[in-house]
């Protein structure tokens, strides 16, 4: 794991099963889903298609389906399920003791890594 | 340790098998591949067009040498396999090598059948099955003039155009008296030879040929009566037998074809066979369709999944004959119990016959006109009754004729664009569906996005898929919903009736779901399902819903949102005006704009802004428009019989009596209306789902109306007298497509699928069915009509309109 800044960002019961809610950072909107398996996934809310809010798309398995044009995107990698081909930078996500924790890049970092964040 | 996979046979059955699989199961097996022939694998039925000269033969390679090597595949090239030892578990070559196997595919194919006669191993002297056999007829057709092809079959005619092509003399000899007997009546067959005649072949038909004669070389063609023709080249095309050699020699049960169960599993639970060497139910296929068919289920079980099953297939021909339009399938002939309707131009050369029993369509020929063949097969597959189209059954699908020219998109130039949404032209489909291989409609959609967004271009895309994939190629019969199941939305939609399934969970587990939490595609028809099916009793998943209908406003382009508030039949005031401009000052709302449908739409509206417009829009007293939703949206009005100097009855009103009856509702697909006070129909009446139309005596009633994707006309559904027979065939009319209309069918592909008849009959002349329809549409609007709005405005909703955490 990169060095990073673990941050509280809420309870694990305030995000919907198959929904998301919004973290706002100075990265931009970044999406935390939980799917139905109560699995948590961090992504830029950002579609790599047209830029199309992931957090308000249909969370089904592993997948969000953006709203905008259906791109499915895999919650765990952030690639664009195939044939489609993209990626949305994705962050560290934990949950203890119920409550949500999420990875931002340590301090010194800049923009340029987040694709690399894992 | 991985499990070793072995296939005998490198040809289109058993590698389609070995993509799918590795689609599925990329991991589980070590694949070895033994292939008789010297080539990667190739596109037999694109034979033809070589021997034709129209392709080239590196042109119908599938997969190439390499392609097996990336793929950690042994292919041993020009190997027959001579023993299959179950014992032991081992295949053995002629030249020795031995291969173990956990799994077999038995996939040998057919052989050509080679009339027992004197001269038949005479140089010169050819079937025609595969590329070899396609050189030795070109390399023949550079030298020698005279070519007799036996067999009036398929691919007798396909053979006797190309080397008619390659510039010989062809007489095609036939046993029967008609060309093509297995895939065409007396009169198509008639007009088929006409036209092939017309090109120089010669044709001699209901003879028996007896002997070839010459020494070394073919030099004639000799028949029972004792005449004889000269011949230079003989092209043996009588026909096709499974090559069961292999499986008869390992012991495996075989009749015509080497028997397999629904699973395509041989005798031997571990050996499977698909492909033309099988006899499956009785039937031994030779068509591309089946064949893939069986492949997938035979990829599926080796991947695991043990629930896949080959049900058999029904099958159509066309010839691939250049300019010779044909189409065959299942019970061309009629006969007992059949009734047959027939249209003929001898004139045009086209003749069309189609076959019904009872309401069912069950064979058709077409010469000459084929562009309905995919329609009809369509028809047949599904077992839709036909009883409504009979009259018109003969011309094609109404719509499409309207539409205009499916065919004329094989001659569009590459860069005209089909599909409008995405700006997908038709040289970047075709080239995807060679290069990529692809098969189905959904593969073309998911590579190309062509045909995904509003889907008008649909039929386009399939009649290119078809020109590529070649002439076999069919649509499924009743399309699974999506990837998740393989039901159909009706067979989905009779469980979740018939066992009373009352949320999601319980059909993704009565119904077997693949996916624990189903997809985007089917969770929000299955909840619209569930609602439609038990208003009150079903459970309502906001999850399952599509984002407009989650937020009750419309996403746009940027992210943010339009909100479009109610306004009943169009009419507004000063006090609602001004509240509206209130809110536009108050969220700063870029853009405010009058819609197609008389409302004022406030667009750029930022997701934490929603529960504060609604409020304010709700203390004016403003409910949802449901602008976003697949629901009742509008009542279009003209000022009708109150202020216009024509109008013959009060349409404003009427159209907000409606709007009052029915806003709230759930439909399958978006539901518009409109209320016109006379016949000059100001309020557009004619291309809404519902229409009403004012006359001097009461009301035209319309229905299935179209102005959007593709523009249809509404059908007059009857006329009535007063108001509140307005209301009730209104009502009964939105209940039975509710009842039936498939998620995200609009009500005119509905009407077109039903059948205006049928529709009359259930809303205009079965009184008491259609007070049973009003009444259950009315019953269920106590759950249904409530303003989404007010519930979200409140204070303990706002929390999911906002970030959980702000730490920018």
């Amino acid at each position: 794991m990169l060095d990073s800044n673990w941050l509280a960002v809420g309870l694990l019961r305030n995000i919907p099963p198959q929904g998301s809610r919004v973290v706002r950072t100075e990265h931009g909107e970044i999406a935390v889903f939980r799917n139905s398996a109560d699995e948590v996934f961090a992504l830029l809310n950002r579609c790599p298609h047209r830029g199309g809010p992931l957090a308000e798309g249909i969370v089904h398995g592993r997948l969000v389906s953006c709203p905008l044009h259906a791109w499915q995107v895999q919650l765990d990698s952030g690639e664009a399920k195939a044939p489609d081909i993209g990626c949305v930078p994705r962050f560290p996500v934990k949950v203890v003791g119920g409550e949500v924790y999420l990875g931002l890049p340590a301090p010194t970092t800049s923009r340029a890594r987040l694709n690399t964040v894992d | 340790m991985k499990q070793q996979l072995v296939l005998v046979g490198n040809g289109m059955a058993g590698m389609k098998v070995i993509e799918e699989l590795l689609a599925l199961a990329p991991e589980r097996y070590d694949i070895t591949v033994f292939g008789a022939e010297p080539h990667g694998n190739y596109n037999r039925i694109l034979l033809s067009p070589v021997l034709a000269g129209e392709k080239q033969p590196d042109e119908i390679l599938i997969n190439p040498i390499d392609w097996y090597a990336e793929r950690g595949i042994q292919l041993h090239c020009g190997k027959a396999v001579t023993v299959v030892d179950r014992d032991a578990r081992i295949v053995r070559t002629d030249c020795g090598i031995v291969q173990p196997y956990d799994q077999l595919i038995l996939a040998t194919g057919s052989l050509p059948f080679v009339l027992p006669i004197p001269g038949r191993d005479l140089a010169g002297v050819v079937c025609y099955r595969d590329l070899h056999d396609v050189e030795q007829m070109l390399s023949a057709s550079r030298q020698f003039r005279n070519a007799v092809v036996i067999g009036g079959g398929l691919l007798g005619l396909e053979a006797a155009y190309g080397l008619q092509k390659q510039g010989m003399a062809v007489t095609v000899v036939h046993l029967l008296p008609t060309l093509m007997d297995r895939q065409l009546d007396a009169t198509a067959a008639t007009l088929l030879q006409q036209t092939l005649e017309a090109r120089g072949i010669k044709f001699k038909m209901a003879v028996q040929t007896s002997a070839l004669l010459g020494t070394e070389r073919v030099t004639a063609v000799q028949f029972a009566d004792g005449s004889s023709i000269p011949a230079d080249l003989v092209v043996m095309a009588a026909g096709v037998r499974p090559n069961i050699a292999l499986a008869q020699r390992s012991g495996l049960g075989c009749e015509r074809g080497v028997l397999v169960s629904d699973t395509l599993q041989s005798s031997d639970a571990r050996i499977y066979a698909v492909g033309e060497c099988v006899q499956h139910r009785g039937q031994c296929y030779g068509l591309v369709a089946p064949l893939y068919e069986q492949a997938r289920v035979c990829a599926a079980q080796l991947a695991g999944n043990s629930e896949a099953f080959y049900q058999g297939s029904m099958t159509s021909t066309k010839l691939k004959v250049t300019g010779v339009e044909l189409f065959s399938a299942g019970e061309f002939q009629g006969g007992d119990g059949c009734d047959s309707i027939v249209y003929q131009d001898a004139g045009a050369a086209v003749y069309k016959k189609v076959v019904l029993r009872g309401d069912k369509l069950v064979g058709a020929v077409l010469y000459g006109d084929t562009v309905d063949g995919g329609w009809y097969f369509q028809l047949m597959k599904a077992q839709t009754s036909v009883a409504a189209l009979r009259d018109s059954l003969l011309f094609g699908p109404v719509s499409e004729a309207e539409g205009g020219g499916q065919q004329a998109v094989l001659d569009w130039p590459d860069d005209k664009p089909v599909c409008d949404c995405n700006g997908v032209c038709k040289g970047k489909i075709v080239e995807t569906i060679r290069g990529k291989n692809l098969q189905t409609l959904d593969a073309v959609r998911a590579h190309t996005k062509a045909s995904a967004s509003c889907g008008a271009c649909t039929p386009m895309v399939e009649q290119l898929l078809a020109a590529a994939v070649g002439d076999n190629y069919s649509a499924p019969a009743l399309p699974a919903m999506c990837s998740c199941t393989t039901l159909s939305h009706d067979a989905v939609r009779s469980a979740i009736r018939e066992q009373k399934l009352l949320s999601l969970s319980q059909i993704f587990q009565t119904l077997a779901w693949r996916h624990a939490d189903g997809c985007d595609k089917c969770r929000p028809a299955l909840n619209f399902y569930l609602l439609a099916a038990w208003p009150g009793e079903a459970q309502d998943d906001s999850q399952a819903r599509f984002v407009n209908e989650r937020m009750h406003a419309n996403i746009q382009k940027d992210g943010s949102y339009s909100v479009v508030p109610r306004m009943w039949g169009g009419v507004t005031n000063s006090h609602e005006l001004r509240s509206i401009a209130d809110v536009v000052d108050k969220f700063q709302i870029p853009t405010v704009k009058i819609t197609g449908g008389q409302r004022v739409d406030l667009l750029g509206v930022k997701k934490s802004d929603l529960p504060g417009v609604w409020a304010d829009l709700a203390k004016a007293g403003f409910v949802s428009g449901h602008a976003y939703g697949k629901a009742l949206r509008t009542v279009k009005t003209c000022v009708g019989s109150e202020w216009c100097r024509f109008g013959t009855q009060d349409s404003t009103a009427m159209g907000i009596q409606l709007e009052k009856l029915t806003w709230g509702a759930w439909t399958p697909h978006k539901f518009k209306m409109a209320v016109s006070g006379c016949p000059r129909n100001c309020a557009e009446a004619t291309i809404k789902d519902f229409g009403v139309i004012a006359i001097e005596s009461g009301w035209e009633l319309h229905v299935g109306g179209n102005g959007g994707i593709k523009l249809r006309g509404t059908d007059v559904l009857c006329r009535v007298e007063t108001m509140a027979e307005v209301e009730e065939y209104c009502l009964a009319f939105m209940q039975l497509y509710r009842d039936e209309g498939r998620y995200l069918e609009r009500t005119a592909p509905y009407l077109e699928r039903v059948g205006l008849a049928y529709v009359q009959q259930r809303v205009v002349h079965d009184a008491a069915g259609r007070q049973l329809l009003a009444q259950r549409f009315r019953d269920s609007q106590q759950h249904f009509q409530k303003d989404p709005w007010a519930e979200l405005a409140s204070p303990a909703s706002r929390e999911r309109f906002i970030p959980i955490v702000d730490l920018s």
